[in-house]
Formats: structure tokens, C-alpha cells, sequence
């Protein structure tokens, strides 16, 4: 057992681990933020995918005390207050989830490749091919990824126009 | 229509818990005194248990006990069992063999449980699990349908002779026959139907919880039917009495299927926490579900057309084995039989038709309803036969469907079918319009001189949603009825909750539902609130699966909103002093037609309450309930038409255009249906490229994980272009079919098509990965 601090969602955090406990772990069963979900033993679906400093990262894959000292931003830290994430909006306003287990990664993963192409400047364009190709880390079995390569469409849009009246 | 009535693309109410990670999943939940339960599982395909030695698990940290598979079995826990009765053309009914929770003697797949371990925590259960040492005797091993049924096969249960659970044939052989003979043309293929796992992305999970005081179980489980699970635990699994068990289907990750059943580990979970008198919680993995969630689909069959020397079909032959795996899940036997051969007959105006189906136990896990379960497996029959007898018959092969379409409704298929109403011809229209049908050998001339293969698929599907009616269903060999239920109550205050049978776990019933309420009572849908997933507060359901929810579980609804509505008039009217039958509802309020007198829903609600001004001997309250048993299936039908191109270099595909033109009568939300159908196009679509269940022959499972059995991700599938034609379906007040299967139904078919259009072979299987095509074009 060894002690983690961390930041999560703007709080610091302080927690009691075994060496082998998940950051997703971590943050379920001991934090109760359950909306970062866990769908596979491989590192393939996506399901807990949270920010790490910024970056969208597997939880499953990141040992609780590799995060020791980061900021992790997980799906219940990203609207303020009662105002959803312009993604978050995006996904409701698209149909982009039906059963909502993979939607927590999927969202945080989408906010992270419109932010990565945002501060890409003119050149960071955001098209259908590339939402597509960059979601291949993310599984959804229920939507077909139709809707959600559209919510994430609209909210790069939505986000752009938010950045610019920050 | 309001705004937020039916036919309005409403945005869901359910979303908000679910985009913010609010959600309520099995997995989330935490009880008081909770431990954890690790289940050890045969790593053999076949053996027998000789010997569990548990001794040193149990001194390890946390470990609480650890149970085994004889003592569930003398616990007198019952085994698992099917619930769909088929009998076999001799006559002899279907051979189930034994099913135990746990297996005390045998076990007959990989993965199988023998043992569980329950400790204080996940860890500590999985690390004990480690140290639980079981001694096997290994036995040779059937893993597919040709191996099971060579002579001389590895036997699986002494009850199925041969490994058959059932020979059994519908239609007529004898007519078929002759029509056969008489054809002027014949067309022939054989077809695999590839092995799926459904794959929710929530993996299944149980609590089990046992108040000792009470004597009463709770089980909260990722169910599609938390009702029936109740039935059956208690009925014939016999750990507890049906009053004395309440199950909790909470929001639930997705279930295509998969979730419908009952499985070992609930049963495990709830006995186990009698046992330890603490709550048990498991949580699969994603390769325990792979081992262990029922796959799908998984047949063998020679399928024969027979036309005249005008191209009409005069007779459909087919020949199906169907492997149901190890043991028969719940409703195993009635897929490969009543939902598949029935549908058999397709859009197309068959006169003989005869279908046997043999089913089969292999040493692989058990087979049991995926998405549209039957009905892709039929319907790809049927459309890859007419799209090899177009080429075979050097016609157009929407041409040649539209020359053997049904026109006359109804229409009785020689397969029990009643088709009750459809525009089969309205569906292809459209969907040849939107893909540009006849430019396409232009498309496809200029696509061959940039050294292309293109190519153009058909698939014009039918399927039967809202399995019905209960008694026509029971004669079948039904164990269940298949009506719905609903109540709905106004509250004093006029707010309404609508309890229903049905369970959404992804579909969007807590919005789609409540449109309806919208629609008659003209209240906005934050006023109303769905209620369901719980045996304590909805009294008794079916559940949600075959595209049932909206035919029957909202048309129960209906039924009930009608009696409430009756009821609020009848106040209405009395508090107005007006007649009965001038009392018209309108946004919300009740008002006496050609008057300005009104009075608003709360005030009615309050009246029916206080009771203080009611008709003479009117009951008080406002709160109906209502059972529906539909006349007939429902039968969304519509055509599907897939563009892509081929790399003969590489075999790789890659779309060009998927259109989808579907009829599923009434919409209640468009926005929603549309959805559904995106996910059931990348199913079948995920079946037709990608997915396929791989077991060696020792009956080992290679595709145990993400890493090694490929879903559908983003880049692996196109924007869908839909379009919808309506014909409302007679046969329920709504005038809905169904939307939830069909793109699982329809895409297959339409991909191979295409496919084998483009690289002028028809030599290939599902999935029609990179390779099986390259060999497929180069030989
Ligand atoms: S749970 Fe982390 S990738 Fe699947
Ligand atoms: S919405 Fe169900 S898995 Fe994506």
C-alpha cells in the first residue's frame, strides 16, 4: 500500500492504494466517480478514457500511482455547474449516445482530438475521415458511430466559438 | 403533433445522466457489507471434474468462502433451462441435457464455472481464485456443427443421441419437391452464417442480496427483462419464492440480445449470499463475456431456389444446422426454428416452401438470440439466393426481386406468416434512387479503368417484431406470453408516471413513452416519468427484445392512457357541470367543446384525490393499468443497397454508399429510429466484414478478447444515408412495427452482394475480411 495524491476534477486527493490498483480503479471503487467506465481487459475500448494534464488517456492503463502529482480530469469534472461541456451538449443534441456506457470516454476523448486540432491553429481542421480515424481508440456498440462523428463535428464548432468568448 | 408529441425528433430526457457520468450501471452500485465474487472456469473445452482441492484459498487474505458446483447441486438449486418447447419431425420433443449453475461432474466449454470465490475484496477474490487447484480429466471435444454430428463424434449429454437437440421442418416437403422438379431454372448456394458475440459494452454483472430477517433475495442485474428473470428464478430455479425475490434491472450497457437470458452467475450470486449472509457482487470481464454472454447466429445450410422459365419463384428449399453450443440457453431452441424458418419466405411470393432445421450441441458456449435473432440469419439466405439467381438468370437484380415481390395484403406465407400490410416496391424505389442505382454501371465502367473492382449489393428484408399473439405463441411451444403491461398514474398533483413492462437499455423509452402521454394529453414530457426495471414497483413485464418495446409495451401504455382518460373526463365533466361527452383534451386541460369553460389536468388529478366532489360512487384516484396482447407480429420491412469498392491488391474493402430506405410505420421519434438503425447497420455490417467467433478444434475460443475478435470502430464504417416509406401497420392502434432489428437484418446481405458483384465471384463467406477476398479475387 502506498499513498497517491493527486488533483482530481479541481480537488486535491489523497488515497490509500495497493501498487497494483488502476487509476480507473482508483477512481470508481474509491472516489465513487463511476461514470469512467470499464469495458475491456485490453485496452481497447475506450470505456475510461479520462484527461491526464490535458490529455485524453486509458485509465485502465495507467497504474493509480503513475498519476501521482497530475491533474485527471474525469467526465463528472468537465460542465460547470449545471452548464454542460459544449461536447457533452453536442452528444445530446446529435443522439450521439443510446445506452451511455461508452459515452463518458467517448466524450473525453472527443474533447481531447477538437482541442489537439483546435491548437493547431487554420491547420487543424476538424472533417468526417479524421473524427473517424482518431475515435478508433473508442468502442461503441450501440450507435454506429454515425451520431457521434456528428456530435463531435458540431461540438468542434461550438468549441471554437466558446474559446473565442473566453 | 406537438412539439413534443409523436413524430417529434425529441431530444432525451435520459441523457443528461449519462453525458455527465451520472449514470446508475449494476456495477456502480455499493452495499453495505458487499463482498466479491471471482468465478474459476474450465480452461477445457471438455472434461471431467475430478477433484476441487480449495484448502488453501481459503486462508488467504479476505477470502471469505469459496463454493463449488456440488453444492449448488445439493443445495437443490434447479438447472438451467430452455423455454421454448420443439418437437422433432418423429415426434419426440427436444433433448435438453443438464445445465448446473456450477458444474459438479462435467464440464462441457471453456469457461464454464466450477467453483466461485467470495472475498472482502475484487483482488482478494481473483488472487484466491489462483490458489483453488482443480484436477481435470480432460475428453475429446466437438467445437463445431461438422464435428458434432461426424459419426463416432464426442458425445455431450446422454439425453441427445448423436448431439441433435432436434430435426424439425416446417412447410410443405412433398409440394416443394415437385415444384423443384418442375423448374425451369434451379439456383443453389451454401451458406455459413458466422458466429457472433454480442458485445455490449457494459459487461454483464450481479448483486445478490439476502435479508436474513425477511427471508428476501434482491438481485440487481444488467437485464433486458428483469420480470422474467424473477419468474424464472423463482419458478424453476428455485432459489427463492417469486414474492420473496425482487430484481432490479438498473440502466443497463447495452444488451442486443445478450442480456435477455439468465445466467449462472445470478443465479450463483444470490445463493452464494444466502450462503455468506452478506451481499455478493460479480462484475464480468470483457473475456468472461466473451466466454460466457450467449453468441449468436452460427448455421450451416444448403439453400435451393427453384424458378419457371418466367423468372417467378416456385419453391424455396433450405436445409439449416444450427449450433446451439454446450447447453440450450433460455429461448436457444426458438431462434434457429420459429424466428428464422418463418421468415424464410422473405418480400417475395414463395408458393412452397420447406425448411429443415437440425440443432446441434458443440463444446462451445451457448448459442442463444443476437440482434434480430433468426431473422438476419433468414434474410440472408433469402437475398444472398436472389442476388446469386439474378447473375445465375442474367437479370437485374432488383428487377428480379420486384417481378416476385408480395403486392396482395394480407399474405399468407407456407411458413405461418401472415404478412399484414407492406410497400415492398415503395422501399426498393427509394433506396434506388438515393444510391443512383442506374448510374452505377457508369460509376462502376470508370471505377474498372482506374484498376477498381466496384461493386453494387441488394438486400430487400423483411422481419417479425413483437413476437405475438401469447396463444398463437404457446401452441408453438412458448413457455411465456408475450403481451405487455402498463399503468399509468397521475399523481394528485398532475404529474404522470408511466410504469411498463418494457426496459430500455439504450433505446430511449424514457422519452419516446412519454411522447405518447405528450401527444393525448398535450403536458410537456418533463411532466411525465417512466418507471420501469423493477419488479417491486412494475408488477409484471416481457421485457425488451425483438423490437417489441413500441408495438406492444407503448400500445399498452395506450391502452392504459385510454382508461385514464375516460376516468379524468368523467371529473372533468362533473366539475364543469358539462356532459361527458363534450370534454375534449387539449394542452393540458379538459375543456367543454364550444365553451371557454376548461379546467386544467392538476385540478382534475387534485378532484380525483380529495375525492371531495366526485360522481356519484366514482372510485377516487387516477390510475389505470392495462395488459395488451397484440393480433400479429409486426412487419417492418425495407430495402438496402451498399456501393463499395474493392483493392484487389489488397482485398480490402472500402464503402462508397450505404443507403437504407425501411418502413416501420409510425415514427414516434425520428430522431431515435434513426439511431437504432445506424446501430443495427454497423452490426450487420460488423457481420458481414469483420466479426466471427473462432474456435480451434479442441474447442479453445481464439477470439477471446477485442485484441483478437474485431468490432466495429469508427473508420471501419460510413455516414448511412436513410429514408423512410410508411405503410401503418394495421394491427395495433399506433400504427408502429418496430426499428431495432432491422439494420442487423438487412446489411449483411448487402455488403456480400456487393462484394461479390465487384470482384465477379460468389465465392466468399462472412467475414469477408482483407484476406478471405484477396483469395477470393486471386483464387
Ligand atoms: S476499459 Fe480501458 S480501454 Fe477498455
Ligand atoms: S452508446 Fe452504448 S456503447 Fe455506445
Amino acid at each position: 500500500m502506498s499513498t497517491v495524491k493527486l488533483t482530481v476534477n479541481g480537488k486535491a486527493v489523497s488515497a490509500e492504494v495497493e501498487d497494483r490498483t488502476l487509476l480507473v480503479h482508483l477512481l470508481r471503487e474509491q472516489l465513487n466517480l463511476t461514470g469512467t467506465h470499464v469495458g475491456c481487459d485490453t485496452s481497447q475500448c475506450g470505456s475510461c478514457v479520462v484527461h491526464i494534464d490535458g490529455k485524453a488517456v486509458k485509465s485502465c492503463t495507467v497504474l493509480a500511482g503513475q498519476a501521482a502529482g497530475s491533474n485527471v480530469t474525469t467526465i463528472e469534472g468537465i460542465s460547470k455547474g449545471d452548464e454542460l461541456h459544449p461536447m457533452q451538449a453536442a452528444f445530446r443534441d446529435n443522439h450521439g449516445l443510446q445506452c451511455g456506457y461508452c459515452t463518458p470516454g467517448m466524450i473525453m476523448s472527443a474533447i481531447d482530438i477538437v482541442n489537439r486540432h483546435h491548437s493547431q491553429g487554420s491547420g487543424g481542421k476538424l472533417d468526417e475521415a479524421t473524427v473517424r480515424h482518431e475515435l478508433e481508440g473508442n468502442i461503441c456498440r450501440c450507435t454506429g458511430y454515425h451520431n457521434i462523428v456528428k456530435s463531435v463535428l458540431d461540438a468542434a464548432g461550438r468549441m471554437k466559438v466558446a474559446q473565442a468568448a473566453e | 403533433m406537438g412539439v413534443e408529441g409523436i413524430g417529434a425528433s425529441v431530444v432525451r430526457k435520459e441523457d443528461r445522466r449519462f453525458i455527465t457520468g451520472k449514470g446508475r450501471y449494476v456495477d456502480d452500485i455499493k452495499l453495505v457489507g458487499m463482498t466479491y465474487a471471482h468465478f474459476i472456469r474450465s480452461p477445457h473445452a471438455h472434461a471431467k471434474v475430478k477433484s476441487i482441492d480449495a484448502s488453501a484459498a481459503k486462508k488467504m487474505p479476505g477470502v471469505v468462502d469459496v463454493l463449488t458446483g456440488k453444492q449448488i447441486v445439493d443445495d437443490k438449486v434447479g438447472n438451467l433451462i430452455c423455454g421454448w418447447a420443439i418437437t422433432s419431425k418423429d415426434g419426440s420433443p427436444m433433448k435438453m441435457g443438464a445445465w448446473p449453475a456450477m458444474a459438479p461432474e462435467t464440464v462441457r466449454f471453456v469457461g464454464q464455472a466450477v467453483a466461485v470465490v467470495i472475498a472482502e475484496t475484487k483482488n482478494q477474490a481473483r488472487d484466491a481464485a489462483e490458489a483453488v487447484v482443480v484436477n481435470y480429466e480432460e475428453l475429446p471435444a466437438a467445437a463445431d456443427i461438422r464435428a458434432a454430428i461426424k459419426p463416432g463424434a464426442p458425445q455431450l449429454h446422454p439425453e441427445a443421441p448423436g448431439n441433435v437437440i432436434y430435426d424439425w421442418t416446417i412447410g410443405e416437403e412433398a409440394a416443394t419437391d415437385a415444384a423443384f422438379k418442375a423448374a425451369a431454372n434451379v439456383v443453389s448456394l451454401d451458406i455459413t452464417n458466422n458466429r457472433l458475440v454480442p458485445n455490449a459494452m457494459e459487461p454483464r454483472a450481479a448483486i445478490g442480496e439476502y435479508n436474513e430477517a425477511e427471508e428476501h433475495f434482491t438481485l440487481y442485474t444488467t437485464s433486458q427483462n428483469p420480470h422474467v428473470a424473477r419468474l424464472v428464478l423463482s419458478a424453476f430455479y428455485n432459489i427463492a419464492q417469486e414474492h420473496k425475490l425482487r430484481v432490479v434491472a438498473p440502466d443497463v450497457g447495452g444488451g442486443f440480445g445478450s442480456k435477455i437470458f439468465i445466467y449462472p452467475e445470478e443465479m450463483v450470486a444470490l445463493w452464494a449470499s444466502k450462503k455468506v449472509r452478506r451481499p455478493v457482487k460479480w462484475t464480468g470481464d470483457r473475456s468472461e463475456a466473451f466466454l460466457t454472454d450467449a453468441h449468436g447466429r452460427d448455421h450451416l445450410t444448403k439453400a435451393e431456389l427453384a424458378f419457371d422459365k418466367d423468372n417467378k419463384i416456385t419453391g424455396l428449399r433450405v436445409k439449416t444446422y444450427a449450433n446451439l453450443g454446450a447447453y440450450m440457453s433460455l429461448f436457444s431452441s426458438s431462434v434457429p426454428t420459429y424466428l428464422y424458418a418463418t421468415l424464410l419466405s422473405g418480400q417475395y411470393n414463395i408458393p412452397n416452401i420447406f425448411a429443415e432445421v437440425i440443432s446441434v450441441y458443440t463444446n462451445t458456449t451457448p448459442v442463444d438470440a443476437y440482434r434480430g435473432a433468426g431473422r438476419p440469419e433468414a434474410s440472408f439466405v433469402v437475398e444472398r439466393l436472389m442476388e446469386t439467381a439474378a447473375r445465375q438468370l442474367k437479370v437485374d437484380p432488383a428487377e428480379l426481386r420486384r417481378k416476385n415481390f408480395i403486392t396482395q395484403f394480407p399474405h399468407q406465407t407456407p411458413v405461418i406468416m401472415a404478412y399484414d400490410i407492406g410497400d415492398f416496391g415503395a422501399s426498393l424505389d427509394s433506396a434506388m434512387k438515393a444510391i443512383d442505382y442506374a448510374g452505377f454501371p457508369a460509376r462502376k465502367a470508370k471505377a474498372k479503368s482506374e484498376g477498381k473492382l466496384r461493386g453494387l449489393g441488394v438486400s430487400c428484408y423483411i422481419e417479425a417484431c413483437g413476437i405475438a399473439p401469447s396463444k398463437a405463441v404457446g401452441s408453438l411451444g412458448a413457455g411465456v406470453g408475450l403481451w405487455e403491461s402498463a399503468e399509468v398514474r397521475v399523481n394528485p398533483v398532475g404529474t404522470i408516471e408511466i410504469l411498463t413492462g418494457s426496459h430500455s437499455h439504450g433505446q430511449g423509452h424514457e422519452t419516446t413513452f412519454c411522447q405518447l402521454v405528450a401527444e393525448r394529453l398535450g403536458v410537456p414530457i418533463s411532466q411525465v416519468q417512466i418507471v420501469h426495471g423493477d419488479t417491486d414497483k412494475v408488477q409484471f413485464g416481457m421485457g425488451t427484445y425483438g423490437s417489441r418495446s413500441a408495438a406492444v409495451g407503448l400500445t399498452a401504455i395506450l391502452k392504459a392512457m385510454e382508461k385514464v382518460e375516460a376516468k379524468a373526463k368523467k371529473i372533468a365533466a362533473h366539475q364543469l357541470e358539462a356532459s361527458e361527452n363534450d370534454i375534449v383534451i387539449e394542452n393540458g386541460e379538459f375543456k367543454v367543446t364550444g365553451t371557454d369553460k376548461s379546467i386544467a389536468l392538476p385540478m382534475v388529478a387534485l378532484a380525483a384525490y380529495t375525492a371531495h366532489n366526485l360522481p356519484d360512487g366514482m372510485e377516487p384516484g387516477l390510475k389505470e393499468g392495462a395488459f395488451y396482447d397484440p393480433t400479429n407480429f409486426t412487419f417492418p420491412a425495407g430495402a438496402y443497397i451498399c456501393e463499395l469498392e474493392v483493392d484487389s491488391a489488397t482485398g480490402k474493402t472500402s464503402f462508397v454508399n450505404f443507403v437504407a430506405a425501411d418502413d416501420f410505420g409510425r415514427l414516434i421519434n425520428p430522431m431515435i429510429v434513426e439511431g437504432q438503425v445506424h446501430g443495427g447497420l454497423a452490426q450487420g455490417i460488423g457481420q458481414a466484414l469483420l466479426e466471427g467467433a473462432v474456435y480451434d478444434s479442441s474447442g479453445q475460443l481464439v477470439t477471446a478478447s477485442f485484441m483478437d475478435y474485431t468490432m466495429p470502430r469508427a473508420d471501419d464504417l460510413p455516414s448511412f444515408k436513410l429514408s423512410h416509406t410508411t405503410t401503418l401497420c394495421p394491427g395495433n392502434p399506433l400504427g408502429v412495427k418496430g426499428c431495432g432489428e432491422a439494420g442487423a437484418i438487412g446489411a449483411s446481405a448487402a455488403v456480400i452482394n456487393a462484394i461479390t458483384d465487384a470482384i465477379g465471384n460468389n465465392k466468399l463467406e462472412m467475414p469477408a475480411t482483407p484476406d478471405r477476398v484477396w483469395h477470393a479475387i486471386h483464387g
